[in-house]
């Protein structure tokens, strides 16, 4: 088992003609992810070393089966091929797009859960999923992860920050902790897919015995996160939250500060999660050494 | 992307929300020909990006153009909390009957938009917030829809905004969200929103915040982006298209991805030392890139040694390396660099390193993050 995706995943690749798209398709590829096909406008009936490409996702979809769509275009494009891919019945839809406005991310976002409901958004701007062994869409390296053993104990990691998601799995190898799934949610203002919508999954998960939660200053999943642990996960966690000491915010004004109510702070996060019972760290090594003893107290 | 007072009231005049006449102006003559055209009395108002601006004396009434020679005088240099003033906008002084607050936000958490309505205007909304949440109407909006004429109406009625200015509050709502959502702000915010004793609504400031991811739709903010104020090191990293922000630490930082350098910033801090960058060279950064970020952190003359921290993941760890020794033939770095680099093609990276032939005094690569750190901060003491 783990979450979103496993070995029996057919993935196509929105953009696979890309320079971005051709080198971490093909790295998917490699990893043994079942690239089945790549989509790109005009380019039907070419191929990408051997990977056949579609004008369209319908018509890669009507020929390989695929459920999941890896979106990796240039933010002009990125909202529509995301709804084009929903439309055509992909139900996993990954997209690793940086830059995309808020405006348009909010529109897709809310036009998914009203016209799509059964389709999950990963992203944007995000690394995108590992289930190490079995399926790797994104652009992690796939051989930092530390492969999941038949008898566990296991984590899942779930990620707002890119780079912090692959510190992650790193410190777990270093540690020879099997990862089951990792998932990198993306920082940007309105991702797909939430902390909590992690959590659920990886607390189903019999594969799943333990989660490391990585988040960062700003807005509130972190402290929604925290309080979704206190009631529904029974699994040991720990976490680390980026941003003690990073400049002061930025971004909104008045009316953002109002929105958050005094949440957002790194110190705030931690405090929430501490008292949700995660044990939470100073640092990604920290929090990496935190599991290590959880995993102890479980083998 | 935060605009000063005049550019909002710019950008709201291109959707119709109706603001006092005015002008910017940089010279008080440039002032005095704007009072003129703008009709006295009119108001000198210091633009800086800060609050407080009435109580430092940066607000001034004026009823002829020998006061607008004395106020803008006074205004334009003045110092307002370490902001210096260079423009002040000068408009037609408007009768206030009521002030009115309103706002349009993204909500993270609800991932709708949010209109922030209150017939408590003209103070800090944060103050409403504490002593009165009840006078605030928040209302959320789902994109899909938008706002439509009757919603704003509604919320107008909601808001308790009084009868003889609901009809104007709505209509300006409507304006006020196409410029939020067509306009890609981050917040579009107007307070006060006021009632004039001749019954229409005005705004009377405004406060935009433009996501600047949406800048490849928008040529005219062109003109905003000339504004922006920097100091040197941040306007070299955005000629070099760099995510920057000076500190004023001794450690320079350059990782990828905005995660991992708030968490290097994290680190460098844990172990007793004190970044002097936020640098953040993104995803996909090439030789190029790479060797831009050494050149600004190379200009911060605070900068006592440099950690590099490279976790690869669409960024390579070939091309971070391939960056390095490109930028240490064409810069010469004043500082000694530490780096861990890990992540896709670190291996090819490291190699790279190794057989450039760089002298050990200039160049140390460790394994793990936190030894990096520690290393990087022994080096700027």
């Amino acid at each position: 088992m783990a979450i979103f995706v496993d070995q029996n995943t057919k993935v196509i690749v929105q953009g696979l003609t890309g320079g971005q798209g051709k080198y971490h398709g093909l790295r998917n590829k490699a990893y043994g992810t079942q690239i089945v096909a790549g989509v790109t406008p005009g380019k039907g009936g070419t191929d990408v070393e051997g990977i056949p490409v579609y004008n369209n996702v319908v018509e890669a979809v009507k020929a390989t089966g695929a459920t999941a769509s890896f979106v990796t275009v240039p933010p002009k494009a990125a909202s529509a091929a995301i709804l084009e891919a929903a439309a055509a019945g992909i139900t996993f839809i990954v997209c690793i797009t940086e830059g995309i406005p808020a405006q348009d991310e909010a529109r897709t976002y809310n036009t998914l859960i009203r016209d799509f409901p059964k389709v999950r958004l990963l992203g944007p701007n995000c690394p995108g999923i590992i289930s190490p062994g079995k399926c790797n869409i994104g652009i992690t390296a796939g051989e930092i992860a530390q492969l999941p053993t038949a008898k566990g104990p296991n984590v899942g990691i779930v990620s707002r920050s890119g780079t912090l998601t692959y510190q992650a799995l790193y410190e777990l190898k270093q540690l020879g902790i099997g990862v089951s799934t990792c998932v990198g949610i993306g920082g940007d203002p309105v991702p797909g897919t939430s902390f909590i919508d992690c959590l659920r999954e990886f607390q189903a998960d019999p594969e799943t015995h333990a989660i490391i939660m990585i988040g960062e200053i700003g807005g509130s999943a972190e402290e929604e996160a925290a309080e979704f642990i206190k009631a529904n996960v029974t699994k040991p966690m720990s976490a680390y939250i980026a941003g003690v000491t990073a400049p002061a915010g930025k971004k909104m004004g008045h009316a953002g500060a109002i929105v958050s109510g005094g949440k957002g702070t790194a110190q705030g996060k931690m405090d929430a999660l501490r008292d949700a019972g995660v044990k939470v760290g100073n640092n990604p090594t920290e929090a990496g050494q935190l599991m290590a003893t959880i995993v102890a107290g479980l083998s | 992307m935060d605009l000063f007072e005049y550019q909002g009231k710019q950008y709201f005049a291109r959707y119709d929300i109706p603001v006092s006449k005015g002008d910017v102006a940089v010279t008080v003559d440039q002032a005095i020909a704007a009072a003129d055209a703008a009709g006295y009395p009119v108001v000198v108002k210091a633009q800086v990006q800060v609050g407080g601006r009435g109580k430092a004396g940066g607000i001034k009434l004026a009823n002829n153009a020998d006061e607008v020679r004395t106020h803008a005088g006074n205004i334009l240099g003045m110092d307002i909390k370490g902001h210096v003033v260079k423009r002040v906008w000068v408009e037609n002084a408007s009768d206030i009957a009521e002030e009115y607050y309103a706002s349009f936000t993204l909500d993270r958490g609800a991932k709708k938009h949010l209109l922030m309505l209150s017939r408590e205007g003209g103070v800090e909304i944060e103050e409403v917030a504490e002593k009165n949440p009840a006078a605030i109407l928040m209302l959320h909006i789902d994109p899909v829809d938008g706002l439509s004429a009757a919603a704003a109406k509604k919320a107008a009625v909601d808001a308790k905004i009084p009868d003889a200015a609901q009809q104007g509050v709505a209509d300006i709502l409507v304006k006020l969200y196409r410029c939020f959502v067509e306009g890609d702000c981050d917040l579009a915010e107007i307070n006060p929103l006021i009632l004039k004793p001749t019954g229409e609504v005005h705004a009377l400031d405004a406060k935009v915040s433009l996501d600047e991811n949406a800048e490849f739709r928008h040529p005219e903010w062109a003109e905003f982006q000339a504004t922006v104020e920097l100091d040197a090191r941040e306007l070299l990293a955005r000629e070099k298209g760099l995510q920057y922000i000076g500190l004023d630490g001794t450690v320079g930082i350059i990782a990828n991805g905005a995660g991992l350098a708030m968490s290097t910033l994290d680190v460098v801090n844990q172990v007793g030392g004190s970044a002097a960058n936020f640098l953040d060279i993104g995803g996909g950064a090439n030789a190029d890139v790479m060797a831009g970020a050494l050149e600004v952190i190379n200009s911060d003359k605070n900068v006592k040694s440099i950690f590099i921290n490279i976790f690869g993941g669409i960024t390579r760890g070939d091309e971070v390396a391939k960056g390095i020794v490109e930028a240490l033939g064409r810069v010469d770095l004043r500082a000694p660099i530490v780096i861990r680099l890990d992540g896709t093609n670190a291996t090819e990276g490291r190699d790279i390193l190794k057989n450039a032939g760089i002298p050990e005094s200039k160049l140390t690569s460790k394994s793990t993050m936190l030894e990096a750190a520690e290393a990087a901060v022994a080096l700027a003491k």
